[in-house]
């Protein structure tokens, strides 16, 4: 299981489980700044809300930190490619990312009415850009993105910012909006009580159905209206890693085709959206962890369709299919593949161990008096 | 390849986020430690002031640390945005550590400084001091691995062309990880924070003391600095003279930078104290020379040279040559001829296929160059002298008024004279800023004085930048400044702000704004 090919898949794998974490982690923090503005009327209401996950989105956020660095330490072409090309795109996700975590340590730090909404509304933004700006890539990745490399292996991006904004790309990207705020809704419900409990709960009924729909649509746009490009000779699975050896066609199978080739594949949509149906029918009822639980394996089996669907590719190009970037001939060497493993082996159950005693050490139910009896401690 | 503008933009960019970044950095590595010492200090003694100094100092620490965060994420986004062909290159070394990184470090802090701040009422004396030095052993984990990998950009050891994949590859992490120049910089970084945050609570602490103000609790934080400080600063400078030693053997062209050594000297060399460098004409002006130290410093004997730009310009000329014959070889290697004489003579010549890609900037195909393309690009191996020169000599010049008042301080702390000592607390508020111009100009000095290469001898920098315009660059630039700026005001503001309010902004009722007779 330690040979070249296994590495491969076993990495393509813990990359999805990083991403999966990221998304069900940062999710709800994002999910929960988005409706910061909406669910919380007064200063108090707006304290509850940023602490209930205000303690703990810092070890959150590093599961985007960790996915960046374990694409750039496995797939280092993806990472130059996908980053570099999407300049502009980048950088907007990393300046509404700048003020998260001066929002959440600053805001109270003064008495000022207007410093506070200022910064509720950097937070409103720092939490639904970065969902926006995901459901984006996540469409264009579906689409392909135009790209080459050169004799060289350097990366050329032959399109534009405003090309990433299609309407589909577009489409995905409300669809990620709404299922961050929909998770978060669920979040919120769990950990508040009385007044932001009902709104959140509120929030959760209206949200659910839009959601589904949502997920629906870029499901049916992709089945029947977009090209599947399919690899029609390529290098053997364990050969150095060189995205230029192989030959690569733009339309292939269809998507649905590409599905129905592995039918245990299709367990993933399936997973998807009964998660978020059953979180949706749970979470507008009196069900708090039930719900965020179902709609945590919703969102975790929406991200696996995704990976299913492409693999092997990771990037398509769709101007030099050619150039296409797949978990075979896109990784780093035999060697670096198998030290990042053995460390992710030690690692990843020791992060997650201590996270999970951090959470319940500050687990409980947020509340106004709370937050007013400890005033200068919390956020 | 790319128009001096991407380039020039590109490096501007890192620099100015990576400086940036570096303003809190440092005093997050100090303070994390200081809020072990004081919180261990507590759970000894069970003395309240203790928790207090902890509770207060981990305030500031706390608006720091947003920071850190906030400018640390660019430049993880950075590698991939602005220096893809860098990311491709050498991802296979470079990524991993920077996983690491990610895995053993950035996780601890980022999980453990939220139970920092909210977990005192739920958790034991005994578990908050363990979570506290969590935290100060992920900042300083953190350090370690970025380390590594700033250390194998200056000397990359353990790793090899391979002409399949077009890129370095990781060949043995032994020698990544116990890189003698990344060791020696891990010390003298980490230790370079610790004397950040000692300055900063000295100087603060000296500060309520001239003011005579919640003096218990100054004079407590004061001698906690001063003794952190002074071992700290000690080792800095250690360290830094052991990098020197490292440097003559790794990186000699940056050390004959930063000495201004134009030609090499009978052993052993003398070193510059101060002077003029005239790069045009290679002399220093009105140098202020001190017999024997340099090759003390870099050879560790007095019989060893210590060689000058001028010869190790003339040693780049040669590799530059050989980097032809290796490029040469590499394109038959790519047509498909895999004999094994085109694979020997490629092997045998490898080593040096990056001093043949400098002359990239010259001509496209590398193998044409003519006697003034190698001169250009051999020329371009010696890096701009005078910055070099100067910014070192402030760094050091720090280093020692520095290491003057942790003594002084550390000295009137143990006779318990130091509260009268008013000069000494006035010159300690004056010296608030000198960590943060050492930590700057020491990363000046190592990171310009690498060029031209992103990876020394590896891969020049103008090959390393993205494909992307101008005015992508001067969007993000843009971005940066602006954003940066808006947020540096806000945080000096905090940061005055809660420094004027000292203990009082613990709202416990014993400090000098909630009661004044109490002081």
């Amino acid at each position: 299981m330690f040979d070249y090919e296994s590495m491969r898949l076993i990495w393509w794998l813990f990359i999805g489980v990083v991403a999966i974490a990221f998304a069900l982690t940062e999710g709800f923090d994002f999910g929960v700044s988005t409706l910061l503005p909406f669910i919380g009327k007064t200063d108090v209401e707006r304290r509850v809300i940023i602490n209930t996950v205000g303690a703990t989105w810092e070890g959150n956020q590093v599961w985007l930190v960790l996915l960046g660095g374990a694409i750039f330490a496995i797939w280092p072409s993806v990472y130059a490619t996908l980053f570099s090309g999407l300049y502009i795109a980048m950088l907007l996700l990393l300046f509404s990312l700048f003020f998260r975590p001066a929002g959440f340590d600053y805001r109270s730090k003064l008495e000022n009415t207007k410093w506070r909404s200022a910064w509720d509304w950097c937070l409103f933004l720092g939490g639904t850009l970065p969902p926006v700006l995901f459901g984006v890539l996540v469409g264009n990745l579906l689409l392909g993105l135009p790209f080459h490399l050169d004799q060289d292996l350097r990366p050329f991006y032959d399109g534009s910012f405003w090309g990433l904004l299609n309407p589909f790309a577009l489409l995905c990207g409300v669809v990620g909006l709404l299922l961050t705020s929909f998770h978060g809704a669920l979040f919120l419900k769990w950990r508040t009580e009385e007044v932001i409990h009902r709104r959140a709960q509120t929030a959760v009924a209206v949200l659910g159905p839009l959601v589904l729909l949502g997920v629906i649509s870029v499901v049916m746009v992709t089945l029947f209206w977009i090209e599947r490009p399919e690899i029609t000779h390529m290098a053997a699975t364990d050969a150095p890693s060189n995205p230029l050896n192989k030959t690569v066609v733009a339309n292939g199978l269809s998507w649905l085709q590409h599905f129905l080739m592995h039918p245990w594949m299709l367990l993933a949509p399936i997973i998807g959206l009964l998660g978020i149906a059953l979180a949706w029918l749970l979470g507008k009822g009196q069900s708090r962890m039930g719900a965020f639980l179902l709609s945590s394996l919703g969102i975790a089996g929406i991200l696996l369709t995704l990976g299913f669907a492409l693999f092997p590719f990771l990037l398509i190009s769709s101007t030099h299919p050619d150039s296409s970037l797949t978990l075979w001939d896109a990784t780093s060497s035999h060697s670096t593949l198998l030290l990042a493993f053995w460390i992710t082996v030690i690692f990843l159950p020791i992060v997650l161990l201590y996270t999970r005693w951090v959470y319940k050490v500050l687990w409980g139910s947020i509340t106004e008096n709370g937050v007013l009896k400890d005033s200068h401690t919390f956020y | 390849m790319f128009g001096e503008d991407v380039v020039m933009l590109s490096r501007l960019q890192f620099g100015l986020t990576a400086l940036y970044h570096f303003l809190f950095v440092p005093l997050t590595l100090g303070m994390t430690f200081i809020l072990g010492i004081m919180e261990s200090v507590y759970v000894m003694t069970g003395r309240e002031v203790y928790k207090d100094m902890t509770k207060f100092w981990g305030k500031l620490f706390g608006i720091n640390f947003a920071m850190g965060v906030t400018t640390g994420i660019t430049l993880e986004f950075q590698f991939g945005t602005n220096w893809a062909y860098y990311s491709h290159y050498v991802g296979d070394i470079f990524g991993p550590l920077l996983a690491s990184e990610g895995w053993m470090a950035f996780f601890l802090e980022s999980t453990f400084v939220g139970l920092f701040f909210f977990g005192w009422d739920k958790l034991t004396k005994v578990q908050h001091l363990v979570v506290t030095w969590l935290l100060a052993v992920g900042t300083s984990l953190s350090a370690l691995w970025i380390l590594i990998a700033n250390g194998w950009m200056q000397y990359p050891v353990g790793a090899e062309f391979n002409y399949e994949t077009l890129r370095m590859e990781m060949t043995s992490f032994a020698d990544v990880f116990f890189n003698p120049v990344a060791q020696v910089k891990f010390v003298h970084t980490v230790a370079a924070g610790y004397v950040t945050g000692s300055m900063f609570v000295l100087g603060i602490s000296s500060w309520y003391l001239l003011n005579k103000r919640d003096i218990a609790f100054a004079r407590r934080s004061f001698s906690i600095a001063s003794a952190f400080g002074l071992a700290s600063i000690l080792s800095v400078i250690v360290l830094g003279d052991e990098s020197g030693y490292t440097q003559g053997e790794t990186q000699k062209i940056k050390l004959a930078a930063i000495e201004a050594e134009w030609h090499t000297e009978p052993a052993p060399a003398s070193f510059t104290l101060f002077g003029f460098p005239d790069q045009v004409n290679e002399k220093t002006n009105f140098a202020i020379k001190i017999p024997y130290v340099l090759g003390l410093i870099a050879t560790r004997s007095i019989d060893e040279e210590v060689k000058g730009l001028s010869d190790l310009q003339a040693d780049s000329k040669v590799r530059i040559k050989r980097g032809m014959v290796a490029y040469e070889e590499l394109q038959k290697l790519r047509a498909g001829d895999h004999s094994a004489t085109v694979k020997q003579t490629f092997d045998t010549y490898k080593a040096d296929l990056g001093y043949g890609l400098l002359l990239k900037k010259y001509t496209e195909k590398v193998i044409d160059a003519d006697p003034e393309m190698i001169q250009k690009a051999a020329n371009d191996t010696i890096p701009k002298v005078a910055p070099l020169f100067w910014t070192f000599r402030i760094m050091v010049a720090c280093g020692f008024t520095m290491l003057f008042v942790f003594a002084m301080a550390f000295y009137y702390c143990a006779t318990r004279v130091a509260d009268q000592k008013r000069w000494l607390m006035r010159m300690a508020v004056w010296c608030i800023p000198l960590p943060w111009i050492a930590a700057e100009t020491g990363w000046f000095v190592a990171e310009t004085g690498r060029q031209p290469w992103t990876i020394s001898g590896v891969l020049p920098t103008h090959l390393s930048v993205s494909s992307i315009s101008t005015e992508q660059l001067w969007f993000s630039i843009a971005g940066f400044v602006l954003f940066y700026t808006v947020l540096l005001i806000i945080e000096l503001y905090l940061m005055f702000k809660y420094v004027r309010l000292g203990p009082s902004s613990l709202h416990t009722g014993r400090y000098h704004l909630e009661n004044s007779q109490h002081s």
